[in-house]
């Protein structure tokens, strides 16, 4: 049966916050994405599902890393894609986002997938009416990065219960260490909300001073030093941290940032033998995490990319309600008959 | 000159009497009075108000008439029940020389819809760097008593002391805009749970407290009046309580929004409930409530801050801050404060009419309803009952939080020194 995620009743048709998710909308987006995974292992890697209709990458901040996936999904589907790079363009105020949305709409966008820099724009986008393609937040300030969640919780789940033995499965038990700029971290936030919908249990660690206040209300724990919580670790995720937030005084100096939170081989050591490093990306290499570290087997850096182009596939098939019989294993129980 | 007859009414709320305008002024108070040639306003079930005054309205003019004017404004003032407003300085000009403020207030005596006592800037440009010419402001025709920066703090903790020292020379006051600015850097909402969960920038309690605990020490070091605006948070509640409670000279608002709406509201990313000092609490919300029925709080004042609909139809952190609230006001207090039992209309009639003009110093405003007093006067149907519409408004900017909501209370009529600016709800 085919579901839309977006359980906010404000937002049925669109996925913005992962909040909005329940356990069940998301072990479907992730069962999806591991369909769209295995055409990815086919000779022709392409879907004929979503041809004839649009999808737009409006960016108003540079991400060509999240960019690519999106239109690299969107094109497996067999979508028309439209890049829109409203950066650096004189719409850098306000109006603009209504003014960009309103020639998105004309153009026939059915999906409009968004990067902004102020928190709650897509979500702007999806309820002020001035659009009706679905709304797909790759990315909103401070606040959220859906589908990066995603893409991460099915990471853990491929690599923690199995490709195929994870079908249907949620990460009830697992244990997800968050590491880093938690208060500037979208990327935190969205996960926060999904690894806990899908019954694991997070902790976020990181300096006082980068944890959010109220973060007491949030479905996790919070530890100020990372030993302690890395034995107890299934998945220890590494946030991006960036330089500059030293000179607003958040950390003394890198070094002491990198020593006290940063992922070297000594501290991945102390992690049980099955845990995984994930990072978001770009890294930031000698700050939160090492090269040794990077580059080991136990980091899924990589992965986690081209993990992210099936979980946008599913994403945007889901929400643009490609027809039943294009699913793949749809295709594929008619072979079997 | 005509003569009025407002019949039934309850002044203040209390047993039904007549009131008789002649001229400008209250003629007789009593029962059974004769009409004779006057003209009837029948009030049986009305409460009869004085005309309300506003410590805090920002009317946009000179500089940016695109979202209210002068006219527009003191129009809305009288819809809600005003008869006097203070406008704020910080228009384009900013009101920091005699030049701007006697334009504003001129402007007001031509309006005639409501008295306009211009509010000085403290500072030049509201720069917080140089003290602007108070002085002069006073004397000018304008007669400023109230000094404020608001939109910005008077942060240097020495300009401070010396506008609170100097504004003594003519019973001054200094009204504060509280807020510490490198605290609020990048502030786009309260900071607390629902600013971590949403990815705003927080707006924290203390950067409020820690100016008004200053600011009540300074006054209180140099023996002069402080004004506290749009206080918004418990812990403020608490300090202006600690400060009065050792006699020192300071006062306090609160807007109509700071005593309904919550931070919650944000969780909808409508640049409607974007506003400064920010929506917080629910704790906050009742802190507030509480204090301005023990007193504790002076007065309630609008901060009526009118934006064009561009600046509000945009994403959250593009947006302007703040709402409109002339309109609404009177009904917030009814909601908030008279219909759940925290004050009586004495009450509201001490919050929004005897205390904001003696905080002002205002002449003419804020006086009993009693003969011989200069007949500023607001009637209220309190059983009305009905969904704000921003369509009949009578700012010219529609950004008010309430549109759709269901709110209690409507000025059916307001005169101004014995002429209706309001008959019937309308505009006259
Ligand atoms: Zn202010």
């Amino acid at each position: 049966m085919l579901r839309l995620p977006g359980g906010n009743p404000r937002t049925p048709r669109h996925l913005i916050s992962a909040a909005d998710l329940t356990r069940d909308d998301a072990v479907l987006i992730l069962d999806t994405a591991e369909e769209m995974a295995r055409v990815a292992d086919r000779p022709i890697k392409k879907l004929p599902t979503l041809r004839g209709r649009t999808v737009v990458n409006l960016f108003f901040e540079d991400s060509t890393r999240t960019r690519i996936s999106f239109e690299a999904a969107a094109k497996r589907l067999s979508a028309d894609v439209i890049n829109f790079s409203a950066k650096g363009s004189s719409v850098s105020k306000g109006e603009s986002l209504k003014d960009t949305a309103m020639t998105l709409e004309a153009m026939g966008a059915d999906a409009v997938v968004i990067r902004h820099g102020a928190s709650g724009a897509p979500y702007r986008l999806a309820t002020s009416g001035w659009i009706d393609g679905a709304v797909v937040n790759a990315g909103d300030g401070t606040h959220e990065h859906p589908t990066q969640a995603l893409l991460d919780a099915f990471t853990m789940r491929r690599r923690l219960v199995g490709a195929d033995a994870g079908i249907g499965k949620d990460l009830e038990g697992r244990r997800i260490t968050i590491v880093g700029d938690i208060l500037h971290s979208r990327v935190a936030r969205s996960n926060v909300h999904l690894l806990t919908t899908l019954g694991a249990h997070v902790t976020l660690v990181a300096p006082p001073t980068l944890v959010p206040v109220g973060v007491e209300q949030w479905p996790c724990d919070v530890s100020y030093g990372l030993d302690e919580v890395l034995p107890k670790s299934d998945a220890v995720m590494m946030l991006r941290v960036q330089r500059e937030r030293m000179n607003a005084a958040y950390f003394p100096t890198e070094r002491e940032y990198s020593r006290r939170y940063g992922l070297d081989g000594l501290r991945m050591a102390r992690m049980p033998e099955h845990a995984i490093v994930m990072h978001p990306g770009p890294m930031v290499r000698g700050m939160e995490i090492t090269a040794e570290v990077a580059d080991s087997d136990r980091c899924t850096a990589v992965e986690q990319v081209a993990n992210g182009v099936s979980t946008r596939m599913a994403v945007l098939y889901l929400l643009l309600g490609g027809s039943e019989t294009a699913l793949p294993s749809a295709a594929r129980t008619e072979e079997n008959k | 000159m005509s003569k009025i007859l407002i019949r039934g009414a309850k002044i203040l709320g209390g047993e039904p009497q007549d009131v008789l305008i002649d001229g400008e002024t209250v003629a007789e108070v009593g029962t059974g009075i004769e009409a004779g040639d006057a003209t009837v306003v029948e009030a049986a079930g009305q409460i009869l108000l004085p005309g309300l005054v506003d410590l805090h309205t920002h009317l946009r003019e000179p500089g940016r008439e695109d979202s209210e004017t002068v006219l527009t404004g003191t129009r809305a003032a009288a819809s809600g029940g005003f008869t006097a407003v203070h406008a704020m300085a910080n228009t384009f000009p900013v009101a920091d020389t005699a030049g701007v403020v006697e334009q504003v207030w001129r402007l007001g005596k031509e309006s005639g819809y409501c008295d306009v006592q211009p509010v000085g800037a403290v500072t030049v440009g509201l720069e917080g760097k140089q003290l602007a010419e108070l002085g002069a402001m006073h004397d000018s025709a304008a007669g400023v008593k109230v000094f404020s920066d608001d939109g910005k703090c008077v942060d240097d903790a020495v300009i401070m002391r010396r506008a609170l020292e100097y504004v003594k020379a003519f019973d001054g006051v200094v009204a504060q805009h509280a807020q510490e600015p490198r605290l609020t850097e990048g502030a786009q909402m309260n900071e607390g749970v629902v600013s971590a969960e949403l990815g705003l920038g927080g707006w924290p309690a203390v950067a409020e407290e820690s100016i008004i605990a200053r600011d009540v020490l300074l006054a209180a070091h140099v023996d002069s009046r402080v004004h506290i605006c749009h206080l918004s948070t418990a812990g403020s509640v608490e300090i202006v309580r600690w400060a009065k409670s050792k006699g020192w000279n300071v006062t306090a608002e609160v807007t109509p929004h700071h005593l309904l709406l919550t931070d919650e509201l944000v969780r909808s990313y409508n640049p409607v409930y974007k506003v400064n000092p920010p929506l917080r609490t629910e704790a906050d919300v009742m802190a507030l409530r509480e204090a301005l029925a023990d007193g504790t709080i002076d007065c309630v004042a609008t901060d009526h801050a009118p934006h064009p609909h561009e600046d509000k139809d945009c994403e959250w952190a593009a947006a302007a801050m703040g709402m409109v609230g002339l309109e609404t006001a009177l009904s917030v207090v009814q909601q908030t404060m008279v219909d759940t039992g925290l004050i009586d209309w004495a009450g509201v009639a001490d919050r929004m009419s005897f205390r904001p003009a003696a905080i002002g110093r205002l002449e003419g405003h804020g006086r009993p309803v009693s003969a011989g007093e200069p007949a500023n006067l607001t009637l209220v149907d309190p059983a009305y009952r009905g969904a704000v519409d921003p369509a009949g408004f009578a700012s010219r900017s529609r950004n008010t939080p309430y549109e759709g909501r269901e709110l209690p209370g409507r000025v059916t009529h307001t005169f101004l020194r014995g002429r209706a600016t309001v008959v019937d709800g309308k505009l006259a």
